[in-house]
């Protein structure tokens, strides 16, 4: 389903340049849930930019449903839907507004769309509150959102960027057990990146592991596990990558949620 | 088709649901209309130029369509940071078509706000010579709305983060406003500021509204304001949609 063959993706500035993603190969079947791991600035996110068309590559090849996504993009976007690491929903539109305008981008016939909106909001337990603008909405409803949101389409790819961090155990709890639900009765393959390692033990049929931009190992979890002689995939993941702690560069995204939050009351 | 409409839809729904900036947005123009109105009122009319609320009123009426038009493309700057751009970039549709929603949502949105502010230059005792003027008056809003809101769309599609906002403000939209003769007349002024203020594509705006109104101390031939609105606008339009082809997240 996703074939991924040599990539590379250099940012280059006038201070120099910095490899994100350094030959890096891979291969996701068609209905698996592959995680892909690594730390902070390892490359996880630059990758999906590019398997999504929002990054072009500097080098290298990926093949999506038998799709080059660089040159048949708009045929690409079509079988892939993303839930981006930071939030991507209207605030100021309802759940069933948020929803209906994806369906519009992505030319999902009106009659299809309200039948699936609605179908997905009970599946996440959303719809008693369709009504509501999303910046009324917890954490936790707002993932789920933008996770039914990327079904709404029937991709035949889903990308979840990191859609569990800062939720309590119980929403990532849920959250998991729908995608798995999903993935299950839709044969949706899943992409996904977190920092969880239970979870990716728990969900993901096979786990690739990124560091420095270089992809370290990849494998189901128990061969990641007996590869490294660990018990748990937390440890497994600590040898392969070493236990310093990384510093990522300041997050303009996160710089402006908190100049918002000064200006407009923490209404954002 | 519908890409666009579900985009200017947004745009549309999200002012109208904001009271609060409707009612903030229209804080400025009053104060402009009520204050520089009946302020310089008696010395405008001293010099014999006539009424300066009526020579003032398309001025502002110019001046919110332009912040509210700019701002609203700048709005691609929020977008970018709080994520739904990228919803909207990676979705099957052609950018251009993105871009058209977005300009036209907000060249709407500004146009709402200035037909406001007639309506409280109307209450403030601004009288048009005729009131069927006001449909052409609509257009010249409607001219300047997207002409502004491409620009401010070009603008957001350049810039990374809210950190040069500012200097577009001191150093762009302030300027265009000041130069643009929405407070003194134009055939008044030295000759080097007359030719700085034909370069300010608001002068033409302002002056349409102003040849519509039949408000004193109008510049330029009305033909001219339109041509020059619908040339620079079309400049801007596809410059915008240029720019905006180029983003990457």
């Amino acid at each position: 389903m996703i074939r991924v063959r040599n990539l590379v993706k250099t940012f280059s500035s006038s201070s120099g340049s910095f490899t994100a993603v350094n030959d890096v190969s891979f291969d996701v079947e068609e209905g698996e849930i592959f995680a892909f791991l690594g730390p902070n600035g390892a490359g996880k996110t630059t990758t999906i930019k590019m398997l999504t068309t929002l990054l072009k590559p500097t080098s290298g090849a990926i093949e999506m449903d038998g799709l080059n996504p660089q040159v048949q993009q708009n045929e690409a976007r079509k079988r892939f839907g993303i839930v981006f690491q930071d939030p991507s929903l209207d605030g100021d539109l309802t759940a069933w507004e948020n929803m209906d305008l994806h369906g519009v981008l992505y030319h999902v016939p009106s009659k299809i769309r309200r039948q699936r909106t609605e179908d997905l909001l009970k599946l996440f337990e959303l719809w008693e509150r369709r009504n509501d603008q999303v910046k009324k909405f917890s954490g936790g409803m707002k993932r789920r959102l933008e996770i039914a949101r990327g079904f709404l389409h029937t991709p035949r790819i889903l990308f979840l960027d990191e859609p569990t961090l800062g939720l309590d155990p119980q929403s990532r709890n849920q959250l998991w057990t729908i995608v798995k639900k999903v993935n299950e009765a839709e044969r949706v393959t899943v992409f996904l990146t977190t920092h969880y390692m239970d979870e990716a033990d728990r969900v993901a049929h096979r786990i690739g592991i990124i560091d420095h931009g270089k992809l370290v190992t990849q494998g189901t979890p128990r061969e990641i596990k007996d590869q490294t002689g660990s018990e748990t995939l937390e440890d497994a993941f600590l040898k392969l990558t070493g236990s310093t702690i990384r510093d990522e560069s300041a997050d303009p995204a996160a710089a402006m949620r908190q100049f918002a939050k000064m200006w407009s009351g923490g209404k954002r | 088709m519908s890409a666009i409409y579900i985009l200017w839809l947004r745009e549309v729904k999200r002012y109208l649901r904001s009271r609060a900036q409707i009612v903030a947005s229209l804080g400025q123009p009053m104060l402009y209309l009520l204050v520089l109105g009946f302020g310089l009122g008696p010395v405008f009319r001293r010099a014999g130029n006539g009424n300066y609320l009526q020579f003032i009123a398309p001025g502002v009426i110019g001046m919110t369509v332009l912040f509210s038009s700019i701002f609203s493309g700048l709005g691609l700057l929020w977008d970018r940071q709080f994520g739904f751009l990228k919803e909207t970039l990676v979705a099957p549709v052609p950018r251009i078509q993105i871009m058209i929603g977005r300009t036209m949502g907000g060249a709407t949105v500004a146009v709402m706000q200035g037909i406001l502010v007639t309506i409280i230059c109307l209450i403030a005792g601004f009288r048009p010579a005729h009131f069927s003027t006001i449909p052409i008056a609509l257009g010249f809003m409607i001219l300047i709305a997207l002409l502004f809101a491409a620009l401010g769309v070009a603008i957001g599609s350049s810039l990374q983060d809210m950190q040069g906002f500012q200097l577009i403000m001191n150093f762009l939209v302030m300027p265009i406003y000041f130069l643009s003769g929405a407070m003194f007349p134009l055939n008044d002024a030295h000759n080097v500021l007359k030719y700085i203020t034909r370069a300010d594509p608001l002068s033409y705006g302002i002056d349409g509204l102003r040849n519509v109104f039949g408000s004193p101390n109008v510049a330029f031939d009305p033909r001219v304001d339109v041509m020059v609105l619908i040339v620079v606008g079309s400049i801007l339009l596809v410059f915008g949609a240029y720019r905006f082809s180029k983003i990457e997240i």
